[in-house]
């Protein structure tokens, strides 16, 4: 075990893929020469050269739709959008191309492109920098949605998303580019969990708390600040996005009883709604208290000084857990706000 | 007919339009002398003065960077030229949609110092009120700016007006389907639009070659949009082909594209490391193509500018550097609550009910601190 931060985990992983299969090729604004404005892909030109570290044109649809070519030629390309907001001048060929080529071909033409994202807000960013645009992508039959939360995920994550034939959309929470973990950089991928796996990263019997990316770490904290009300939070870490692992959720629902979703997005026809409305189709009856989702505002991502409001943190997170505990909350001392 | 794609196209940074040498000399050029000719003296000494201004306003937004007081800034040192050439040859009523690298424009265009940093500093996301200054809000998404100044002047073609659209981007911004998609617009509807594109060598740390093998003013015509490529460092050169677009587009010829060769002297922004990919060699050839020194040594040796005059330049430069200064350190972060503002323009029922939610849930804290005293 090697300790190291998510962003360098991210690099030892792209390293690896690459000199484990060479037809992987990586693209992206600034991704050469500067290795990227957040140093993934650092090194890794001098290592594999020009014709596999392409430094592209600034265009996020030229990206995307030269690596469907490029995908349809047998090469595995792995594109890195700079900023989240910058994904939207490519959703259309992400929308319409990547995700729909296999569908379209009944099965002959294969999309095994990763979309890198540096996402999220909470790092003080200007504006367009700090978007949640995940739930677009997880509404779009054809793709694999995935939100990294340590940095040994984002190593094994990120080479199964590469290795995978289906076309992934990888979320790296910007907010953890620099937190540390231990990561196992020999360990056989083949043998991790698969990439479509939620994990349980804390066990708790009365509530279950369901985070990704960046919010999980958020959800901890809430799990543990609750341990002193007696209170005792299960944090249930997504990891993917599309699909839901379902199975490990409703487990740990039908122990709990209560649930409380998290993430930074907002929360209207959110990635916290889908989980929801699947959870009251299969764990009803198992309900001890109406699931609740703590999620960012509806409203264009605020400016950097007032995005902690936007953001939830581990009050707001505390707030929901009374609400399903029917303890004293926000609503019950609010007067005059309908629930 | 063109079948030219050459590297030296890109490289012969001379074969550009110019008037001023790089050491401060005035050389014909029988297309763009007849636009500057009223410039006297004074005039000139204006230009000189803006740009002054502009790099010392620069100069202020890096310190407060670097002193923790702004979350980022764009640095434009350099490319002062451009701004000042080309937006004082506009008409107070034409519209300008910048990115976000032409901050010093607001100055130019009536705004106050405060409007330049308020933003950087994460307060807000605009500052200034678009339609007073005729100036769109600082644009981030790579060349988007460039369609929404083609349908303003469609618009202004609608009105019968006689007002320009102008827009600002980068050589990256080239590249943007935006931006060649606005082209297109332009050119099929005779819009009157002046593309003016800061080809500053660098789109964060790739070289413009990575955007184009050709001049970039050499792509409009493919568009059928006439276009001149001129020295960015050279105000006068700015001015006068500027004043052609817009006369060009005012009269109803349409679209017109200039692309100012320039370059970015500091770092794409201050959260950039420009030495992981350039060298010092370039940077100091282009200082010595700076476009302030350049005017400075043609108005001194006219006799047009003095020490004197330059000291009080730079008293006023002070000022207002410190009036941006003092409007950092005084702002104000906005209450909370304010994060549900101007969202939409009509209720919102889904968004009123969120908002009551967090006043609430905001009031459980006052609540809170009350029952603990
Ligand atoms: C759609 C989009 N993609 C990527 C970015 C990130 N980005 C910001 S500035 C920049 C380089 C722009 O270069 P250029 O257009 O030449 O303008 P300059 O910064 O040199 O003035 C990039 C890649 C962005 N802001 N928007």
């Amino acid at each position: 075990m090697t300790s190291l931060t998510m962003g360098a985990a991210l690099t030892a992983g792209l390293h690896r893929a690459m000199a484990a299969d060479e037809r992987v090729i990586v693209m992206g604004e600034d991704i050469g020469r500067l290795g990227g404005v957040f140093r993934i892909t650092d090194g890794l030109l001098d290592e594999f050269g020009p014709t596999r570290v392409i430094d592209t044109p600034l265009a996020e649809s030229g990206i995307v739709g030269t690596a469907v070519g490029l995908a349809m030629r047998g090469f595995r390309p792995v594109v890195e959008i700079q900023f989240d907001g910058f994904v939207y001048p490519a959703f259309d060929q992400i929308v319409c191309q990547v995700a729909k080529l296999h569908y379209r071909t009944r099965g002959r033409v294969h999309m095994p492109l990763t979309i890198r994202i540096p996402w999220a807000g909470g790092v003080g960013a200007v504006e367009h920098h700090s978007e949640s645009p995940e739930a677009y992508f997880v509404h779009t039959a054809g793709l694999r949605v995935v939100a990294v939360s340590n940095p040994q995920d984002a190593y094994t994550m990120l080479q199964q998303a590469i290795a995978s034939d289906d076309p992934v959309v990888f979320f790296e929470p910007k907010r953890l580019y620099h937190t540390k973990g231990e990561v196992d950089l020999d360990g056989d991928v083949a043998d991790a969990a698969p990439m479509g796996l939620a994990r349980v990263e804390r066990e708790g019997s009365d509530v279950t708390l369901i985070a990704y990316g960046a919010q999980v770490a958020t959800a901890l904290d809430a799990a543990l600040a609750a341990e002193d009300d007696g209170i005792s939070i299960e944090v249930i870490d997504l990891r993917s996005l599309s699909p839901v692992d379902y199975r490990t959720v409703a487990a740990s629902v039908r122990k709990t009883g209560r649930v409380v979703v998290t993430h930074e997005a907002g929360g209207e026809a959110g990635v916290g709604a889908e989980v929801i409305a699947s959870i009251t189709e299969q764990c009803f009856h198992y309900l001890e208290a109406p699931p609740q989702r703590v999620t960012g505002h509806d409203i264009p991502y605020p400016p950097a000084k007032l995005e902690k409001h936007h953001l939830p943190d581990l009050d707001r997170i505390l707030d929901a857990v009374d609400r399903v505990l029917d303890r004293p909350n926000s609503l019950t001392s609010a007067a005059g706000v309908e629930r | 007919m063109y079948t030219l794609t050459t590297d030296e196209a890109m490289t012969a940074l001379d074969d550009t339009a110019r008037l001023l040498t790089p050491d401060g000399c005035r050389i014909a050029d029988a297309r763009l002398d007849p636009w500057v000719e009223d410039l006297d003296g004074a005039a000139l000494r204006s230009l000189y003065r803006d740009m002054a201004i502009a790099r010392r306003m620069d100069a202020e937004g890096v310190a407060l960077q670097r002193q923790g007081h702004l979350g980022l800034w764009a640095p434009a040192q350099g490319q002062e030229a451009i701004a000042v050439g080309t937006a004082r040859a506009c008409r107070a009523d034409d519209f300008l949609f910048p990115s976000y690298r032409e901050l010093s424009i607001a100055i130019l265009r009536g705004g106050v110092p405060a409007d330049l940093v308020l933003a950087w500093r994460g307060e807000v996301h605009s500052t200034y009120d678009p339609f007073e200054l005729r100036l769109a809000s600082p644009q981030i998404i790579i060349g988007a700016q460039t369609l929404h100044a083609v349908g303003y002047a469609m618009g202004i073609q609608r009105d019968g007006g006689d007002q320009v659209a102008v827009t600002y981007f980068g050589d990256g911004a080239s590249s943007q389907g935006d931006v060649n998609e606005a082209m297109v617009f332009a050119s099929s509807f005779t819009a009157p639009v002046v593309f003016v594109c800061s080809n500053n060598q660098w789109a964060i740390s790739e070289p413009v070659a990575v955007q184009s093998r050709f001049p970039i003013a050499g792509r409009a015509p493919g568009f059928g949009i006439p276009s001149m490529r001129v020295d960015g460092n050279d105000v006068l050169a700015c001015t006068a082909a500027m004043r052609w677009a817009l006369e060009h587009a005012r009269r109803g010829g349409g679209p017109v594209f200039l692309e100012a060769v320039t370059y970015r002297m500091g770092p794409h922004t201050t959260s950039d490391d420009p030495t992981r990919y350039r060298d010092r060699e370039e940077l100091e050839a282009w200082r010595a193509r700076d476009p302030l020194t350049r005017l400075e040594a043609f108005l001194r040796a006219a006799g047009d500018l003095d020490d004197e005059t330059i000291a009080a330049i730079g008293r006023e430069a002070d000022g207002l550097a410190a009036q941006m200064r003092e409007a950092v350190l005084t702002a104000r972060t906005r209450p909370a609550i304010e994060v549900f503002d101007d969202v939409y323009c009509e209720p919102h029922t889904g968004l009123e009910h969120q908002r009551a939610r967090f006043a609430a849930y905001l009031d459980s804290f006052a609540a809170d601190a009350g029952s603990a005293r």
